[in-house]
């Protein structure tokens, strides 16, 4: 059964060993960072600084929302250019509670409003600023507002039956219009600045090494979670019916499918998981401004997914760490082609690695199987009944 | 026109215009339980219009589509229409290509259609020889694995036939069966049509006079959105109508 589908087939028996594999490695990995930051003392060899931790913890935080995009992208078809919306009003969620934290520490030392609102002369804090102050309804807020954003406009573009690049197109006009809503200092967020300068977590010093380990670990427990949330999503008839969405959505509904729904739902759902890796990544990087709902930002989430391999969800992991991991180099290297190269990049997986990274290592993989059983063909006779 | 109370599907003076072009004029149609009806006409005759308008991808501008005696279709989307009995096949085979042959009939096994169904769904002992006995059905046994992408056109136009028989309809509406398949493959899946109308309704639309021969059934002639004439294969291709229309060509 070796063909050009088998890496894209939702449910596949090989893309769920080998996504055990990387995410338990990932896991892994990530355990023994999160110990060694711990255990060994700065100036150790084995030491690994609260920065690079920090730095890591951010990278698990995209390849949550990377895993989010292949959701819908990979299995459904559904190409949101704006998915980085959901994960910028989660990060939001997230810094509105981090701000009321500040209490009266600020700048301006007001105990009541953030530097930002005594700056604008704002007398008292806007209604909609109101519950933040605990971290509970902040979190509740960081799924429900992203949630309810894709549910509403999901449900309008779906029922409509917009799709292809048409869908694509007002997916990033509506991030575009988030932005510059948020850009704006009326609307109560900080307008350009954004939020930041923030002191305290449950009331833990955001810049300490503790907070540093337990966001880090909180970030790959969540990956993890929202991983194997999303497999057996797809691995269950109702992924297959995403498949059949993907492939011929039409023959979907002729077989009594509400493809509307669906689409719905997993929308919903990778809006959630989004609007949970923006509120993990907000603290970990201390700002959130409207910068995180730029266009580009929805597009450079497409092109992890791109590299890793669309439809694996465990492909979209790897892209995103992989690419971001670039990003952090090259941009410290070069700065100035970067963007070249990520254009470059997404040109050249396109053209020459369509399944991305997973499919290149598969192929690899592959072939060395099979010149291994060549060589043992008593062995290969046995293992083909499989 | 005979009994309307005990048809299956009967369309009644139905009218469908694309930009003043009448794609279908009038059209009256009455399809018995348990009847296989071949309907023939030239390209632009109005057969795949007619078929959107039964399935519920396009509204008609007036008559009425009644499903059953009692239905009227012409009120319901796709997914609707879908769960009340009828399947359709499309004329360019379409199957989920990603998907295994196996996950492709499990998806249009009957049963309860909403997500959160999908999402817990089991598949019984039942369910599964059901599979089974289909796969067998459309010449693709033993095939379970095989996805669906990797099959020959023929393959692929029986497998979707086989997913029309999982869904349990009870009129089956097939677009060019035929379409593309070797002498050998039209023979049989004639052969497979005959089999299903033994306890389905089934309307066939085709062009390939050896398959219809092979039908040996009620014809239907199809000509710029009316039917013009009805009756057995030869009655038709005797009608002087039919034979300025079509077979004169």
């Amino acid at each position: 059964m070796k063909n050009k589908f088998n890496w894209l087939s939702a449910g596949g028996h090989q893309t769920s060993v080998a996504g055990t594999y990387v995410m338990l490695i990932i896991l892994g990995v990530g355990l023994l960072l999160a110990l060694c930051n711990l255990i060994f003392p700065e100036g150790s060899a084995l030491h690994v600084s609260s920065y690079t931790l920090a730095l890591f913890g951010k990278y698990l935080c995209f390849a949550l929302l990377a895993l989010s995009l292949d959701l819908i992208w990979g299995y459904a078809g559904i190409l949101s250019l704006g998915h980085s919306a959901f994960f910028a009003l989660g990060g939001y969620a997230m810094g509105m509670y981090l701000m009321r934290q500040i209490g009266d520490r600020g700048v301006y030392g007001n105990p009541d409003l953030p530097d930002f609102m005594v700056f604008l002369n704002w007398q008292e804090l806007p209604w909609f600023w109101m519950g933040f102050d605990h971290f509970g309804f902040a979190m509740i807020m960081a799924l429900a507002v992203p949630g309810l954003l894709a549910f509403l406009f999901g449900w309008l573009a779906f029922r409509s039956r917009v799709t292809g690049v048409y869908f694509s197109i007002i997916t990033q006009a509506m991030t575009f219009a988030l932005m510059n809503a948020f850009f704006r200092n009326e609307m109560g967020f900080g307008g350009n600045n954004g939020l930041t300068d923030f002191k305290e977590i449950l009331g833990f010093d955001v810049q300490s090494d503790g907070v540093t380990v337990a966001l880090f670990v909180a970030s790959l427990i969540s990956l993890f979670a929202a991983y194997f949330l999303c497999r057996w999503i797809v691995n269950s008839k109702a992924g297959n019916v995403l498949v059949a969405v993907r492939d011929a959505e039409s023959r979907t509904r002729f077989l009594g499918y509400r493809v509307e729904h669906f689409k719905l739902f997993v929308f919903v759902v990778a809006a959630l998981i989004a609007g949970l890796s923006g509120a993990l990544y907000v603290p970990q990087v201390g700002i959130i401004n409207p910068g995180e709902f730029s266009p580009l930002f929805s597009i450079e989430v497409v092109i992890w997914v791109a590299v890793g391999g669309r439809g694996t969800l465990y492909g979209a992991v790897i892209g995103a760490l992989v690419v971001s991991y670039a990003k952090t180099y090259f941009t410290g290297a070069f700065a100035e082609v970067w963007l070249f190269m990520l254009g470059g990049l997404f040109v050249v997986v396109t053209l020459y690695m369509p399944k991305g990274i997973v499919g290149v290592a598969g192929q690899w993989i592959g072939a060395r199987t099979n010149r291994r059983a060549q060589q043992k063909p008593q062995v290969a006779a046995g293992d083909s009944d499989e | 026109m005979s009994n309307f109370a005990s048809s299956i599907l009967y369309l009644e003076d139905v009218t469908k215009s694309f930009d003043g072009f009448k794609a279908i004029n009038a059209l009256n149609l009455n399809i018995q339980p348990g009847e296989l009806r071949a309907i023939i006409g030239p390209n632009g005759a109005g057969k795949s219009t007619m078929m959107d308008i039964i399935t519920g991808k396009t509204r008609p501008d007036s008559g009425r589509v009644i499903f059953k005696s009692k239905t009227d279709l012409t009120r319901l989307d796709e997914a609707e229409i879908a769960n009340l009995g009828i399947g359709r096949k499309f004329q360019k085979p379409t199957v989920i290509e990603s998907l295994s042959l196996y996950e492709n009939l499990e998806l249009a096994l009957k049963g309860r259609r909403s997500v959160f169904a999908s999402l817990l769904h089991k598949l019984s002992e039942q369910d599964k020889e059901r599979i089974e006995s289909i796969l067998v059905q459309v010449k693709l046994g033993g095939k379970h694995k095989t996805l669906a992408g990797d099959l020959s056109h023929g393959q692929k136009q029986w497998l979707e036939i086989g997913m029309l028989l999982m869904q349990e309809p009870e009129l089956l509406l097939i677009d060019e069966p035929a379409a593309g398949m070797t002498d050998a493959e039209t023979m049989q899946t004639a052969a497979l049509l005959k089999a299903i109308s033994v306890n389905h309704s089934v309307v066939v639309v085709e062009h390939d006079m050896q398959f219809i021969g092979a039908l040996d059934t009620t014809v239907s002639v199809l000509h710029q959105g009316s039917i013009i004439a009805e009756g057995s294969l030869e009655k038709v291709s005797n009608t002087q109508e039919v034979i300025d229309v079509y077979l004169g060509r």
